[in-house]
């Protein structure tokens, strides 16, 4: 199939439809507005169902719903809108609902501003709701792998029955990129369950709910949702590395859109003879430790740079245990590092190991 | 070819974001790799818009950018603003029809055009954002003339009856632009 030039946004509704998601509750924000405004023409053309809730409380529960009864859903949000979903996505989670979410982060906290920002990292990957739960987390750097992305989280999410969300900032979802769709399941629905309440004439009854008062049982749920995510973190970790082939002293990290910049700034100082290494975790939640491990154990130094004040780092320190140190470089409120900022970052860097080994 | 950076700005409504949009489909459409970046803060309605636009024969990286090879203004707060930060030997078209003042700069090429003057004589002062285009490309070579006017045809489709003043105002100004070329 021929490329198309789309908006983040667009591509991301478009790529649900063609994994074969035609079910949408969600309510709108800037700036993932585009979503919905997208799922509100394109559904009733495949048959599909868009709905706008009354708030986003509401559409978390709607989606809980859906997925309860075993059809393919999926709700997108920016920032303080995730936050009010967050109850609805702890109930999904421990009734073992398949479902995935969208959030373009906007700067915070509280209403904060509308520019992009990268400051959910820890909602996303740590601290989504209450209890024992993780999300599988996933973080596009570019239009087409937000596209390729979208396809992976409905198989995760069903593969695993986990809620799965794609985090990006801003950016990703308000700027057009060519893009690439695959020709797949539209509106196929889901596959045989043995959790959906479909009517249970004939069978025995199911029942989706979360409430445990035996805490003998509530444990073992617990236990059983910690084994998941064991298996998850075994199976489904992806990252990127760039530049790593030839020996560098510094290595630089980030998520998502930054990491794109990153990636440009890496290519500046090469120009100059200097080499630096990047990695970037496309699965942000099982962050990819080992892999990153690798990177840290052949470098004398770590800069890592987001658009926040430093939640992926933790992240990075977990993976380095203090072998190397950590520089941290970001910005909030909707401000975007820059190339020359990540070079400038990046020399300041070089400076603290004395210099870098040529990529030449 | 290195990636090449081309920041359009204006009010609102000016169309920028349009003739973004417009060589970013033409420059696709010619193989090459793109981006479209639009600003879309609070100072959208009403005050300036802006998107940045990068075309390249390799994936492109960053597609925020400080400093562009090219820059084309409809209004001079953006002047102002983005003027100084043109890269050294870039172009700056300047609307003139709106814009008081000149660029600055002796290290660019500095292309002043009547945009809207243009654009009223070829049929309609609404289409001076692709006069402004049409200097661009007419300057650069960065894609085909024929590609960008097949991907104007295309946008107006649905509204067809302006599709002959637009097509004329992008290629006016890409006389204006052709003529300068090569300069610094």
């Amino acid at each position: 199939m021929a490329k198309v030039l789309m908006k983040g946004n667009e591509a991301i509704g478009e790529a649900a439809i063609r994994a074969g998601c035609i079910h949408f509750f969600g309510y709108p924000i800037t700036p993932q507005s585009e979503v919905p405004e997208y799922l509100s023409r394109r559904l009733p053309e495949v048959g599909g169902l868009y709905l706008q809730a009354e708030s986003e409380v509401a559409a978390s529960n709607m989606i809980y719903g859906a997925a309860g009864v075993g059809v393919r859903v999926l709700t997108t949000s920016s920032s303080p809108g995730i936050s009010l979903m967050a109850e609805g996505l702890s109930y999904i989670a421990a009734c073992e609902l398949p479902c995935v979410l969208v959030n373009i982060m906007r700067a915070g906290p509280g209403l904060g501003g509308i520019l992009p920002a990268q400051g959910d990292y820890l909602q996303a990957t740590k601290g989504t709701g209450h209890g024992d739960f993780n999300l599988i987390v996933l973080a596009p750097a570019s239009v087409q792998e937000a596209v390729d992305l979208m396809l992976v989280a409905f198989e995760l999410a069903e593969k695993y029955r986990n809620p799965v969300i794609l985090i990006g900032d801003g950016m990703i979802g308000q700027m057009m990129e060519p893009v690439e769709f695959p020709e797949v399941k539209v509106g196929e629905p889901l596959g045989p369950t043995d959790y959906a309440l479909t009517g249970c004439k004939g069978r025995e009854r199911r029942i989706v709910n979360s409430l445990y008062l035996d805490a003998q049982k509530l444990n073992d749920h617990n236990e059983k949702l910690k084994a998941k995510f064991e298996l998850i973190t075994e199976n489904e970790q992806r990252w990127e590395y760039y530049n790593t082939e030839e020996p560098f002293d510094v290595l630089l990290t980030g998520f998502g859109m930054m990491a794109r910049i990153c990636k440009t700034a890496i290519d500046v100082l090469k120009g100059e003879g200097i080499n630096i290494g990047l990695f970037r975790p496309i699965t942000a939640k099982p962050f990819p430790y080992k892999p990153l491990r690798e990177l840290i154990d052949r470098s004398k130094r770590v800069l890592c740079v987001e658009m926040n004040m430093g939640q992926m780092l933790l992240d990075v320190q977990f993976a380095a245990e203090g072998t190397v140190p950590i520089d941290f470089y970001g910005k909030a409120g909707g401000i975007i590092p820059s190339v020359e900022d990540v070079v400038e970052q990046l020399r300041a860097s070089i400076a603290k190991v004395g210099g870098s080994r040529s990529g030449k | 070819m290195a990636v090449t950076e081309v920041l359009m700005a204006g009010f609102g409504g000016q169309g920028m974001l349009l003739s973004g949009k417009l060589l970013a489909y033409a420059a696709m459409e010619d193989g090459k790799e793109v981006s479209w970046l639009p600003s879309y803060g609070p100072e959208m309605r009403g005050g300036t818009a802006n998107v940045t636009v990068c075309v390249s024969d390799d994936p492109v990286g960053s597609p925020y950018i400080i400093e562009p090879v090219a820059l084309l203004v409809m209004n001079q707060p953006s002047l102002e603003k983005f003027g100084p930060r043109v890269k050294k030997g870039g172009l700056i078209v300047v609307n003139t029809s709106l814009i008081p003042i000149t660029a600055d700069r002796d290290d660019c090429t500095v292309l002043n055009i009547a945009a809207n003057d243009v654009a009223k004589k070829a049929g309609t002062a609404r289409a001076a954002n692709l006069v402004m285009l049409g200097a661009y490309v007419g300057w650069s070579g960065i894609v085909d003339k024929s590609v960008t006017i097949a991907k104007i045809e295309k946008e107006f489709a649905s509204k067809a009856k302006f599709i002959p003043a637009n097509v004329a105002a992008f290629e006016a100004g890409y006389a204006e632009g052709e003529k300068m070329k090569g300069g610094a």
